[in-house]
């Protein structure tokens, strides 16, 4: 993985200093609670509902066992002893103080990470595919272009002041599993079908919220040395045009929207063909140098099958249930991906305590090669275990309550932390994912339902990406109660696609009941093993939404 | 900065400790106001003169750097404590619902008044 | 309205003139829907100066820059980037003049300002009251080098990389 150089390192400590100076420049009434607002969340401090809480990024969701220990220590020295990890594969702690904040960021500093512009109008953390540089279907890993945007979009002095926030994610596979459509920008790693020269496909105008949208096609291919003018052409024509009237309208994807991919697309066409590509790109040798750091490890040769887990499989049913749920096949023999389930039955999805974060550390080093990834969906993954120790990492992950065999189930929720803590929510989120849980936590049933992703938003705002869940819980306000509206048919991958409304909110109580009655018309309409989106999209909504009549009837 | 409509009456001032983040409310008497972290301590403005007083003391608060955030809030009064209405501020005088043994409901005696069934 | 640059305070060499009434002033600043008129009216030894709101477009502009020796753009708040976008676009397409920011700014977007092509600040008075001019002085130095080619003149950190590069391999 990327190891800071002098430049970055002195980088991050001067961003510290600065923002202990725009602290104090706070305290002197020099800076307004307006003007500060901005300085504080492109440090990614927010203002909660108890207490501020500070967003630390993880870049491209990787992570080395020795960061994840610092924010272990973090946690408990600093914090209530947990963290909680994003749908943007960030780190959020929950309680912060201001006061402590810059020494804070000092920490992160030693272990070479930051909480740089992760959130506040500018280009956020940019995420990829978290089974990046080891999964077989790859065409070229995404991280080097994810770190080289990273460091072209940090305190960029052009974009850092524009109309709203700004999402980039990046994929390497044909497989999508970097959400890359609902992103301001999404970028998918290809192979030009001609010449075969590696090159991106550029995606614009994606995003949930208010207005969801899926991105749109504006340029197939992109030559990868053109990145980073392109990418100045966009935020240029956005920075220029995008609106300022309107909060709830000032995303690229209402640009794009408004004034049509084809217009949108020649605005930036326009302005890229005046750039000087030379003057603006990353030489060849710099990506040349960030490519180097993540180079595959220096596996063993070994045989793909292993006698030792084969036998460990065949012997423990508990194992092989986790085996089948959780592992992920590696490019390399002999190896495996595997993920660490955040979401034990009724426990915060995505929380991770001090002590829990120290064991999935150490695990990464004897087990993963050091290495750690973050997930859009609040899970981790050890990305480099061999087959062979796979049955010692499961127990030990059980020790830690960290061996759910639930990943990618309907158990598997992701769940914003919604109204428990966050300023902005309508309704609470975590309990109805809890709830959930609880009524679907036989294995047997998660099994025969199988891959099923519920994704809950406690606001509009739909930071627990509800819009492209399979089954969408969207928690709003009706007459002074919590109100859950239900979605179906949305898709975070290749497909993508927005789920439409069932039909008028529910009260929390409800919602497990309402669920039961999708996933019975599911079971009773299936064919052939045929997934749950899959039945949707083959099916259609009507059968759904007359069995959510039934429920929303009978709770009226 | 336009005014906001002010709540119905009767009322507690809320807001947010600027260096620590801590929900505070205005607590005290004729003499003098002051913030309290116990949510049981608000001052309630059952009058217009009241509410216009915790008014005043929020902007001289936010103009002077302790807090952020400082809003009125209506209350409906139960046993003698005043319960926020809303159940956004319900919770800020408890903490999270799915972790009672964090935030205000677990380190004061008085905010367990606060926690609804 | 105070003024600075990266030096600090600086005196206000421009007189603002109502409409196009530029007289015989040395320095005449103009608001942009007076600008042609003004123009028109200038004379050899005079110097004329425009403000224009952030919406201007570039092709708007680009005829008359010849003409002009300083632009001023507004920000009507300090959130609003847009002048940064067009101050850059102003100076890609040729002008060597004096480039102004108006408004609101704070003191933490000074290096954007200079980077992005402004030589200048214009604040309102509460604003500078609040933020006095050792503040943007000192927010200069805060962040050494940044990562983005093509912005200010102090040296960006690939360009560095770079010549570290080739200094070691010359050396090697």
């Amino acid at each position: 993985m990327y190891r800071y150089d002098e430049f970055d390192e002195r980088f991050v400590r001067e961003r510290v200093a600065q923002f202990r100076d725009q602290v104090g420049r706070r305290l002197n009434g020099s800076l307004t609670e307006d003007e500060f607002k901005p300085l504080r969340l492109k440090n990614g401090v927010y203002l909660q509902l108890h207490a501020y809480m500070l967003r630390i990024a993880v870049p491209y969701g990787t992570l080395s066992s020795k960061q994840m220990r610092q924010l272990a220590l973090i946690g408990e020295r600093y914090d209530r002893g947990y963290g909680h990890f994003t749908t943007r594969t960030n780190l959020q702690f929950n309680w912060p103080k201001l006061r402590d904040i810059p020494d804070i960021l000092d920490l992160l500093a030693d272990v070479e990470m930051h909480a740089i512009q992760t959130s506040g109008n500018c280009i956020r953390n940019v995420t990829a595919d978290h089974f990046a540089g080891v999964a077989q279907d790859e065409v070229e890993d995404p991280r080097p272009t994810a770190e080289l945007i990273r460091q072209w979009s940090s305190l960029h002095p052009e974009f850092d002041y524009l109309p709203r926030k700004f999402k980039i994610a990046v994929t390497g596979a044909e497989h999508d599993r970097a959400v890359i459509k609902a992103h301001d920008i999404g970028l998918r790693i290809l192979r030009h079908p001609d010449t075969r020269e590696i090159g991106y496909e550029v995606i614009v105008g994606g995003g949930l919220g208010r207005t969801p949208m899926i991105g749109k096609v504006v340029r197939e291919f992109l030559p990868k040395a053109d990145l980073l003018a392109y990418l100045e052409a966009i935020m240029r024509v956005y920075n220029l045009e995008g609106r300022r009237d309107n909060k709830y309208k000032a995303r690229v994807k209402i640009l794009v929207h408004e004034i049509g991919t084809e217009e949108f697309s020649r605005r930036v066409e326009e302005e890229f063909a005046r750039l000087d590509g030379p003057s603006v790109n990353a030489d060849p040798a710099e990506v040349a140098r960030i490519a180097a750091y993540f180079a595959p490890p220096a596996y063993e040769t070994l045989p793909a099958i292993s006698g030792a887990f084969e036998a460990a499989r065949a012997g423990n049913p508990d194992f092989a249930r986790w085996v089948e749920t959780n592992l992920t096949p590696h490019r390399q023999p002999g190896y495996a991906a595997l993920t660490i389930s955040l979401k034990p039955i009724g426990a915060p999805p995505g929380d991770a305590t001090s002590e829990q974060m120290r064991v999935v550390a150490d695990l990464a080093d004897e087990f993963s090669l050091s290495e750690i990834r973050v997930t859009h969906a609040q899970n981790l993954v050890l990305p480099h275990v061999k087959l062979s120790d796979l049955f010692a990492v499961w127990q030990r992950l059980g020790e830690a309550e960290l061996a759910t065999a639930n990943a990618g189930l309907i158990t598997d929720i992701i769940a914003c932390p919604g109204l428990d803590y966050c300023a902005l929510a309508t309704a609470r989120s975590i309990p109805i994912a809890q709830a959930l849980a609880q009524r679907f936590a036989d294995p047997v049933r998660q099994k025969e339902i199988g891959v099923l992703n519920i994704k809950i938003s406690g606001c509009i705002n739909a930071c627990g990406h509800h819009h492209v869940g399979h089954i969408g819980i969207l928690g709003l306000e009706k007459r002074g109660i919590e109100s859950y509206q239900i979605t179906l048919g949305g898709d975070a991958t290749e497909n993508a696609a927005i789920g439409e409304i069932l039909g008028p909110g529910l009260a929390a109580e409800d919602v497990p009941d309402a669920i039961e009655r999708i996933v019975s018309v599911y079971l009773a309409q299936r064919q052939s093993g045929e997934s749950f989106i899959d039945n949707v999209r083959r099916i259609g909504l009507a059968p759904f939404k007359a069995a959510f009549q039934e429920v929303s009837h009978a709770v009226a | 900065m336009a005014a906001a409509k002010r709540p119905a009456l009767p009322v507690i001032l809320l807001a947010n400790d600027l260096l620590d983040g801590d929900v505070v409310f205005a607590a005290g008497d004729t003499n003098g106001l002051h913030w309290s972290r116990d949510p049981g301590a608000a001052l309630i403005g059952d009058d217009d003169a009241t509410a216009d007083r915790l008014d005043a003391f929020a902007a001289a608060e936010l103009g002077n750097q302790h807090v952020v955030d400082a809003y009125l809030v209506d209350v409906a009064i139960e046993d003698g404590v005043p319960v926020p209405r809303h159940y956004r501020e319900r919770m800020k005088t408890t903490g999270p619902s799915i972790r009672r043994d964090l935030g205000k409901q677990a380190e004061l005696p008085l905010a367990q008044a606060f926690l609804r069934a | 309205m105070p003024l600075l640059d990266r030096h600090g305070a600086k005196a206000e060499i421009w007189t603002r003139s109502e409409g196009a009434a530029i007289d015989n002033l040395s320095h005449a600043l103009v608001d942009w829907a007076a600008l042609p008129e003004a123009l028109a009216q200038k004379t050899r030894d005079q110097r004329i100066g425009v403000v224009i709101p952030n919406t201007v477009r570039i092709p708007e502009l680009k005829l008359l820059m010849r003409q002009l020796s300083l632009i001023a753009i507004s920000f009507p708040s300090f959130g609003d980037g847009r002048g940064f976008s067009l101050a850059r676009l102003i100076r890609n397409h040729g002008f060597t003049g004096t480039l102004r920011a108006s408004g609101p700014l704070i003191v933490d977007q000074f290096a954007y300002a200079l980077a992005c092509g402004f030589d200048e600040v214009e604040l309102p008075q509460a604003s500078a009251a609040r933020q006095p001019v050792e503040q943007w002085v000192n927010a200069l130095g805060q962040i050494s080098h940044g990562y983005q080619r093509g912005y200010g003149d102090s040296g960006n950190i690939l360009d560095r990389r770079r010549s570290a590069r080739l200094k070691h391999a010359a050396a090697g």
